[in-house]
C-alpha cells in the first residue's frame, strides 16, 4: 500500500481504484453481519468462494462478506449486484444454483426470493421489499453494501472524502458549527448536542485531549453498534478522526465490548489500514494534522458504558462512575479533557461533512434531526436493523416495516431504552418516535434497543428481569442504588410468586421515587424506571399478582400449573417421552395427565404436542 | 493448566508494563488460562508496580474475569431482554437440571463451565446459547435439551 501524502493523492487513488473495479460485471453480496453469521452465512462464504474457484470466475466477479443488511429475520442474505437482487434464507446446497443460475446466467432463482406476505407476490429487489421500503438507511445503508476486509472498497463508495473536505479548508471552528447546525445528538442514549459537547472539549484547557468511541452497546436488546463497527468500521474512525481535528485532539480510544470480538478485530484491521494510507497517524494526507487510534476491550460491566465509569475503567481502575459535577469535556481520562460519543453518532459525522449540516436538519422532527437506528426484536415478524428518521410512528415500525407480531399474538408492548427504559403499551402505538416524546411516555431512547412483548408476556417478569439486571450491574458506589434496587427486586420478586402483600405496590412506588432522587449516577437514578413504567400502564397486572396470587399472562412459574386437555389428548405419548422430569402419566392411545408435584414447568411438552392438549393455567 | 510465567511476561510486553495496559492484559491471560491464576495476578501487579488489592478488586468487580478455574468447554446462555422474552429462562432451567449446574458453576471434572451473558448481540436469532463462542440460534426447551445431552457424551 502506498502512503498518501497529500489530499489530492487521495482522490487520484479513488479514481483508480474505480477504474480497477470497472471490468466487474456481477458482485455478491453475502451478509456476515450477527444474525447471518451465526445463522449459517460464514459458511455460505467458503461455498462462495469454492464454486467460484470451481468455475474459473475470476476478475468480472467478485464475492463481498459484507456487514449487517437489518433484515436479519429472513437470514443469510444474498444479494447479486448489479440488479440488487435479494435471495433470503441461503442454504449451502443452494449456493451451486444461484452461482450457475443468477451470477454465471441472467436467471433469477424463485424459491429464494422474498414473498410478499400481504399479496403472496415474489419480489426481486431488495429496495422493493416492504421491510426496505419504509426506511431511511442514510447510516446504517452502507453496511450491507460494504465488503468488511477491504478499506478499498470504502474508497471506492467516497469513503474519507469528507475527512479530506475538512483538512482541505475547514477551521475546526467550522467543523464543530456544522455539526451545531445539524442538530445531531448523542446516540448512546442521552441526547447530548453533539456540536456543543465538541465545543465545550475544543475550549478546555489543556495541551493533550482526547477522542473516545463507546462501542460499550451495553443495553440488553440492542445490536445497531455492533453491527456498525463490525459491518463497516472506517465510517466510524472517519467520523473520529473529524472529530478529534474540531476539537484538537492526537489520541483517541475505543472501548468495545468483550462480548464483541469481530467488532474488536475488525476495527482494528481499519485502523491498520488507515495508518498504512497515511488517513490515520502521523501527518494525516500531509497535513500538520496527527492522529493515533487505540482499541480498549471491556470486561462485561455495563456500568463502563457510563461516560465516567468508562474513563477509570481505561486508566486501569476498577468502573465505578463519579458525581456529574466534574465534566469530562474538562476533566476526563487522565484528567484531561476527553470527548467521547457514541458509535452511532461518529458514523453520523461523515454524512454530515459531506452533505451539510442543513441537510441532516431537515430530516426527522423540531428537536430530534436526523434518523436513529433500531434493533427491534422480540416477538415480530421482521426482527432487525431498522433506521427510520426521528419521529416515525411506531405503528410504522412495528406494522409496516416489522411486518407484525407472528403466529396471531396480540401487541402488548414495546420495550425501549435498555434498563433503562420502560415499556409503551399498546395505547400508544401511533407515538412518533423522538428523544422528547419517548421520555413524555415514561421510557427513553437509550441505545435504540426495541424490543416487542406480546400477550405472552408478564409486565410483573419484564420489570423483575431488568431489576435483576440492575442488582448484577449495580457497581455497589451508593447506597440508594447497592440497597435500593436489591430491595425492589426482592419485593418484585415476591410478587412473582406469589408472597406479596398488600400494599406492596404503594411501597414498591415509593422506593422507586426515594432512589430516583438520591441515585449517584445515570444506573441509579434510571433504575426504577422499568417499574414505574409497567406500573403505569399495566398495574391491573400488578394487582393480580399481589391480590390474586395469579399471572394473567402465565409466565411467573410458582403462579402456574400445566395440565392435559382430556378432550384434545389422543394419548400419542410424545409428552411422556419427552418429559424429563417423568411428570407425565398415561397408556398409549388414552388420555394423558401432568403429577403437578413433579412438574417443573419447563414447556418441554407444551411445545412438543401437535394437539395443543397441554393447558397453562 | 499451569500458569507459565514466560508467558504472562510476554502478555504483559505486548502491552506495556503500565497501569492503562491492566484490563487488556488480564483479559488476555483469563482468555489463555480460561481463568486469572493467582501466580499470574501476582506478577502483572510487580511488572506494572501496582498494589495486589486494586488488582484483585478489577478482577472481581468485571464479570468476564474468574478467579477460579473454569472448564474445557464454556457454555454461554444469553439472559439478554430479546432473549429473556423468547424464554431463556426455561433454557436456563432445563441446562441446570440436565447436567446439575447453575450459572457460575463449573463441573469437578473441569470439563463445563455454564454461563449467562447480558445479549451478544444476536438478538434477531433469539434465544442464543454460545458454545464456545459458536452461536446455536432460535434455542427451545427441546433444543437445549438435547445440546446437554451432546454435551455429556463429548466428555463421555
Ligand atoms: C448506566 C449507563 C450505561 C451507559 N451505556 C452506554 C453504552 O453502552 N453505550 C453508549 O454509547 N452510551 C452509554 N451510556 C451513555 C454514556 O454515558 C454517554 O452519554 C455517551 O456515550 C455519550 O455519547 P453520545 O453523546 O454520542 O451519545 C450509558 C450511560 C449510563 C448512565
Ligand atoms: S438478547 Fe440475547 S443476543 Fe441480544
Amino acid at each position: 500500500m502506498m502512503r498518501l501524502s497529500t489530499i489530492q493523492d487521495l482522490e487520484l487513488l479513488r479514481r483508480e481504484i474505480l477504474k480497477r473495479r470497472e471490468h466487474i460485471k456481477k458482485r455478491v453480496r453475502i451478509c456476515d453481519g450477527p444474525g447471518c453469521h451465526s445463522g449459517g452465512g460464514e459458511k455460505l462464504i467458503q461455498l462462495f468462494r469454492e464454486q467460484f474457484e470451481e468455475r474459473g470466475l475470476d476478475g468480472s466477479y467478485e464475492i463481498a462478506p459484507t456487514g449487517c443488511h437489518g433484515f436479519c429475520a429472513r437470514g443469510p442474505v444474498v444479494v447479486i449486484e448489479p440488479a440488487n437482487i435479494f435471495y433470503e434464507k441461503v442454504k449451502p446446497d443452494q449456493v451451486a444454483t444461484i452461482v450457475e443460475r443468477s451470477v454465471v446466467g441472467d436467471e433469477l432463482v424463485e424459491e429464494l426470493l422474498y414473498t410478499d406476505p400481504e399479496t403472496g407476490e415474489k419480489i426481486v429487489h431488495e429496495r422493493d421489499i416492504p421491510f426496505y421500503v419504509h426506511q431511511e438507511r442514510i447510516v446504517i445503508g452502507e453496511t450491507g453494501r460494504n465488503l468488511i476486509t477491504e478499506i478499498d472498497d470504502y474508497l471506492s463508495r467516497g469513503g474519507y472524502s469528507a475527512l479530506a473536505k475538512v483538512l482541505t479548508g475547514m477551521q475546526p471552528e467550522q467543523v464543530i458549527e456544522e455539526v451545531k447546525v445539524s442538530g445531531l445528538r448523542g446516540r448512546g442514549g442521552g441526547g447530548f448536542p453533539t456540536g456543543v459537547k465538541w465545543e465545550s472539549c475544543r475550549r478546555a484547557r489543556g495541551d493533550i485531549k482526547y477522542v473516545m468511541c463507546n462501542a460499550d452497546e451495553g443495553d440488553p436488546g440492542a445490536f445497531m453498534d455492533r453491527a456498525l463497527l463490525e459491518g463497516n468500521p472506517h465510517q466510524v474512525i472517519e467520523g473520529m478522526i473529524i472529530g478529534a481535528y474540531a476539537i484538537g485532539a492526537r489520541e483517541g480510544y475505543l472501548y468495545v465490548r468483550y462480548e464483541y470480538p469481530a467488532a474488536v478485530k475488525n476495527a482494528q484491521r481499519a485502523i491498520n489500514q488507515a495508518t498504512e494510507y497515511g488517513l490515520m497517524g502521523d501527518h494525516i494526507l500531509g497535513t500538520d494534522f496527527s492522529l493515533k487510534l487505540i482499541i480498549n476491550r471491556g470486561a462485561g460491566a455495563f456500568i463502563c458504558g457510563e461516560s465516567t465509569a468508562l474513563m477509570a475503567s481505561l486508566e486501569g481502575k476498577i468502573g465505578e462512575p463519579r458525581g456529574k459535577h466534574i465534566h469530562t469535556v474538562d476533566k476526563g481520562l487522565w484528567n484531561r479533557p476527553s470527548n467521547l460519543n457514541n458509535v452511532e453518532s461518529w458514523a453520523n459525522v461523515p454524512l454530515i461533512i459531506n452533505q451539510g449540516g442543513k441537510w441532516f436538519a431537515d430530516i426527522g422532527t423540531e428537536r430530534s434531526k436526523g434518523t436513529k437506528i433500531f434493533s427491534v426484536v422480540g416477538k415480530l415478524n421482521n426482527t432487525g436493523l431498522v433506521e427510520v428518521a426521528m419521529g416515525t410512528p411506531l405503528k410504522k415500525i412495528i406494522y409496516d416495516i416489522g411486518g407484525g407480531l407472528p403466529g396471531g399474538k396480540r401487541f402488548k408492548a414495546v420495550q425501549t431504552g435498555g434498563p433503562s427504559g420502560g415499556c409503551i403499551p399498546e395505547s400508544m402505538i401511533d407515538l412518533a418516535v423522538d428523544y422528547e416524546k419517548l421520555k413524555g411516555a415514561g421510557s427513553m431512547m437509550g441505545s435504540g434497543g426495541m424490543i416487542v412483548l406480546d400477550e405472552d408476556n408478564c409486565m410483573v417478569d419484564v420489570a423483575r428481569y431488568f431489576l435483576n439486571f440492575l442488582v448484577e450491574e449495580s457497581c455497589g458506589k451508593c447506597i440508594p442504588c447497592r440497597v435500593g434496587v436489591k430491595r425492589m427486586h426482592e419485593m418484585v420478586t415476591a410478587m412473582c410468586e406469589g408472597r406479596a402483600q398488600p400494599g406492596d405496590i404503594e411501597r414498591l412506588e415509593a422506593l422507586c421515587n426515594g432512589i430516583k432522587e438520591t441515585a449517584l449516577c445515570g444506573l441509579g437514578k434510571s433504575s426504577p424506571n422499568p417499574v414505574l413504567s409497567t406500573l403505569r400502564y399495566f398495574r391491573d397486572e400488578y394487582e393480580a399478582h399481589v391480590n390474586d396470587k395469579r399471572c394473567p399472562a402465565k409466565v411467573c412459574k410458582k403462579l402456574i400449573t400445566y395440565s392435559i386437555d382430556t378432550d384434545k389428548c389422543t394419548g400419542c405419548g410424545v409428552c411422556r417421552l419427552r418429559c424429563p422430569e417423568d411428570a407425565v402419566i398415561g397408556e398409549k392411545k388414552e388420555c394423558h395427565c401432568i403429577d403437578e408435584e413433579i412438574c417443573v414447568r419447563c414447556g418441554i411438552c407444551y411445545e412438543g404436542c401437535k394437539f395443543g392438549a397441554i393447558v397453562i393455567e | 493448566m499451569d500458569c507459565n510465567i514466560q508467558e504472562v511476561d510476554a502478555i504483559i510486553e505486548q502491552w506495556g508494563a503500565k497501569p492503562d495496559s491492566l484490563l487488556q492484559i488480564m483479559l488476555d491471560i483469563n482468555h489463555r488460562y480460561h481463568y486469572l491464576p493467582k501466580e499470574s495476578v501476582k506478577r502483572v501487579a510487580e511488572r506494572l508496580e501496582m498494589p495486589l488489592n486494586q488488582l484483585f478488586s478489577v478482577a472481581t468487580f468485571f464479570k468476564v474475569f474468574s478467579l477460579v478455574p473454569r472448564g474445557r468447554t464454556i457454555v454461554h446462555i444469553c439472559t439478554g431482554t430479546a432473549c429473556h422474552v423468547k424464554g431463556a429462562p426455561k433454557l436456563l432451567d432445563r441446562f441446570e437440571k440436565d447436567l446439575k449446574l447453575r450459572p457460575g458453576e463449573t463441573t469437578a471434572d473441569l470439563a463445563l463451565t455454564l454461563e449467562t451473558v447480558n445479549c451478544v448481540g444476536a438478538c434477531s436469532a433469539a434465544p442464543v446459547v454460545l458454545v464456545d463462542g459458536v452461536t446455536h440460534t432460535e434455542m427451545s426447551a427441546n433444543k437445549i435439551s438435547k445440546l446437554a445431552k451432546e454435551l455429556k457424551a463429548q466428555e463421555g
